[in-house]
């Protein structure tokens, strides 16, 4: 019952959320329009890194490594495609193999959540100078050449399933990456509900309890690696779709700092927390870019430190738990009420 | 033949300077557990020590051999005393705050150096093998590397200090019940592990390209190394140094560095698969 009625106002905070979207051309100038585009697209990808983090126990310190591959598969495709749906669907299936493969050594190695961290973190940064070094004719996939260093510009953008000679405008593509967050959010929702999710929660909190229940812990969280992969590079093809063009930098050892702030400010354990840090952070970095003094790693990594240090569990849990404890509720949510939590 | 030698002498410098660049993150790890994600971060402290040293006209020798890892040491004692003592048993949460500290110094060098690059000149010269041309700097680091780890296998296995280190490896509350104090070894470690980053820096500093962000280039094979290695101090970084720098200068000579940088990575993720706990996990078990 308390999961139909969190269910309830999910879905009563998407509805507005949606109807704020299909308004915002009204009222906000094209320039702003775009930059709220990008700032949607990041947030699914935190939402990628939120779920298998947060409710897979998954560390995944290279979730880079799936974005950069979606945008990259979606850059190639489309070119030589020439329409963007299937370049889109490719653009998830080439993380989600890559995804089971890695996931695969990793996770039926045994090996622990450090050695997990590390190995994602080497991976993006093993890919980001693999693509960096295809630069020339020799490094192209049928039409689209890979640039190295400089990148794949001119990547045609979304059209109109079936209709590759009707181009989105940014304000439609601005809708389409808003509804997707939305969607890929409430997606992401019912499988936390489910029995999945919940047995996904009981492995995280108990991986021997859950093995000893009869699940084996391995195929769900290869599961859940793989739907995480899935999401980001879905989010690479929205990126991609943002700026017509993709460059190694999206495989950078910036950005997997950015994703994990965005989780770790935001709250482990919640959804919403992920999209809220995604967007205050990207907000923040915007306005720091705008001025010269303060170096946005440092400001990033202060940012990091502090809430390591001094709100380990995030915005969004420690603000539910001062909710709750107001209420008289007790100090701090028990765990099972992390799944539940409000939008 | 004259090929062979220098293929070979890729080989080894490969090796050697896998040992370099992995030593202070393998001692940290072998000892706390922990994976310093600043590792990279230290090591390019150590390059800038050195190039803002020699620039001061200090003997280059002097500079790499003494000041890098004396400042980089200091720095990884007030890491520790500043941050990582409050997240002991927090193994996750000390990654992500060495991770935050990372990009804390990164920025704090790109606003006070700018983001271009400095460096030294090499202070050997080269020598000829048959048609092929090769710096004497490369045996150089080889015999850094071998001194490295002689000394740290002199350290723990024949003084005091080494004795202590081992007791609190193996069992950190054990040796607190003996008269031990675990944190104080902790310190030391971090310290000596962030003083072997810095050496390595000022190693590195004349034949890399000296810029704040120089430490991505070499973390990856750091971590490589040290995962493939497994929890051993020594065994572990020595004998996953061997194999990958092996396969990576071979697979480097056949197709490309970066290539080659795939290969190793592809080895060692196998590796994982078959030996979760690292080679030394599975062959030196119980040994330094």
């Amino acid at each position: 019952m308390q999961i139909l009625t969190g269910m309830k106002g999910a879905l009563i905070g998407s509805v507005i959320a949606a109807a704020a979207i299909i308004a915002a051309p009204f009222y906000v100038d094209l320039f702003q329009i775009m930059q709220l585009t990008v700032f949607a697209a990041m947030a699914v990808l935190a939402l990628s890194l939120g779920f298998i983090w947060g409710y897979g126990g998954i560390l995944c310190f290279g979730q880079t490594s799936f974005f950069g591959l979606g945008a990259y598969a979606y850059a190639v495709s489309a070119i030589n495609f020439g329409d963007s749906t299937p370049a889109i669907l490719l653009a998830i299936l080439v993380p989600v193999v890559f995804a089971a493969l890695l996931g695969y050594f990793m996770i039926y190695g045994g090996i622990s959540d450090v050695y997990l961290g590390v190995i994602t973190l080497t991976v993006s940064l093993i890919l980001f100078n693999l693509v960096n070094s295809t630069a020339g004719d020799f490094y192209k996939i049928g039409e689209a050449r890979l640039g190295g260093f400089n990148g794949i510009p001119g990547v045609p953008t979304f059209n109109l399933p079936g209709n590759p000679g009707y181009i989105l405008t940014p304000e439609q593509a601005w809708m389409v990456t808003g509804i997707a967050l939305i969607l890929v959010y409430l997606g992401l929702r019912v499988l936390i509900a489910s029995s999945f999710g919940r047995i996904i929660i009981a492995i995280r909190e108990n991986e021997t309890r859950a093995a000893l229940l009869g699940y084996d812990p391995r195929i769900y969280k290869l599961i859940t690696f793989m739907i995480g992969g899935a999401i980001a590079g879905f989010a690479g093809a929205l990126y991609v779709n943002w700026g017509a063009f993709v460059s190694p930098t999206i495989f950078a050892l910036g950005l997997s700092a950015q994703i994990i702030i965005w989780v770790i400010i935001g709250g482990r354990g919640t959804l919403i927390g992920p999209v809220i840090g995604c967007l205050l952070l990207q907000w923040m970095v915007t306005e720091i870019g705008a001025q010269q003094a303060l170096d946005a790693n440092f400001i990033l990594g202060a940012i990091l430190i502090i809430f390591v240090l001094l709100v380990p569990k995030g915005i969004a849990p420690t603000l539910r738990d001062l909710a709750l404890s107001r209420l008289g509720r007790g100090e701090t949510a028990p765990p099972e009420a992390r799944v539940k939590v409000k939008t | 033949m004259d090929l062979a030698i220098i293929v070979g002498l890729d080989v080894i410098s490969g090796i050697a300077s896998l040992v370099l660049i992995s030593a202070g993150l393998a001692v940290i790890f072998g000892m706390m557990k922990i994976i310093n994600l600043a590792h990279g971060e230290f090591l390019m402290l150590g390059a800038y020590a050195t190039v803002l040293s020699v620039s001061a006209g200090v003997n280059i020798w002097f500079a790499m051999l003494v000041i890098a890892p004396v400042f980089v040491g200091l720095v990884g004692v007030i890491v520790e005393r500043c941050l990582i003592q409050f997240l002991y048993g927090r193994l996750v949460d000390t990654m992500l705050a060495t991770w935050g500290l990372s990009l804390v110094i990164v920025g704090a060098t790109t606003m006070i150096f700018g983001n271009t690059i400095v460096g030294v000149s090499s202070p050997l010269g080269g020598f000829q093998v048959g048609a092929y041309q090769s710096s004497l700097y490369t045996p150089f680091l080889a015999l850094m590397a071998v001194f490295l780890m002689t000394a740290v296998f002199g350290v723990m296995r024949y003084t005091r200090a080494g004795l202590i280190a081992r007791a609190v490896m193996q069992n950190p509350e054990m040796a607190a019940t003996l008269g031990v104090n675990p944190a104080r070894v902790y310190m030391a470690t971090f310290g000596a592990g962030a003083a072997m980053s810095g050496l390595a820096g000022g190693l590195l500093a004349p034949v890399a390209g000296v810029v704040p962000t120089m430490g991505a280039a070499y973390i990856a094979k750091a971590f490589i190394t040290v995962v493939g290695g497994g929890t051993s101090l020594l065994w572990g970084l020595i004998s996953a140094s061997g194999l990958f720098g092996f396969i990576n200068q071979i697979a480097a000579f056949l197709t490309t560095p970066v290539f080659g940088e795939v290969i190793l990575f592809i080895a060692a993720v196998v590796l994982i698969r078959l030996l979760p706990t690292g080679i030394a996990g599975r062959f030196f078990k119980g040994r330094l």
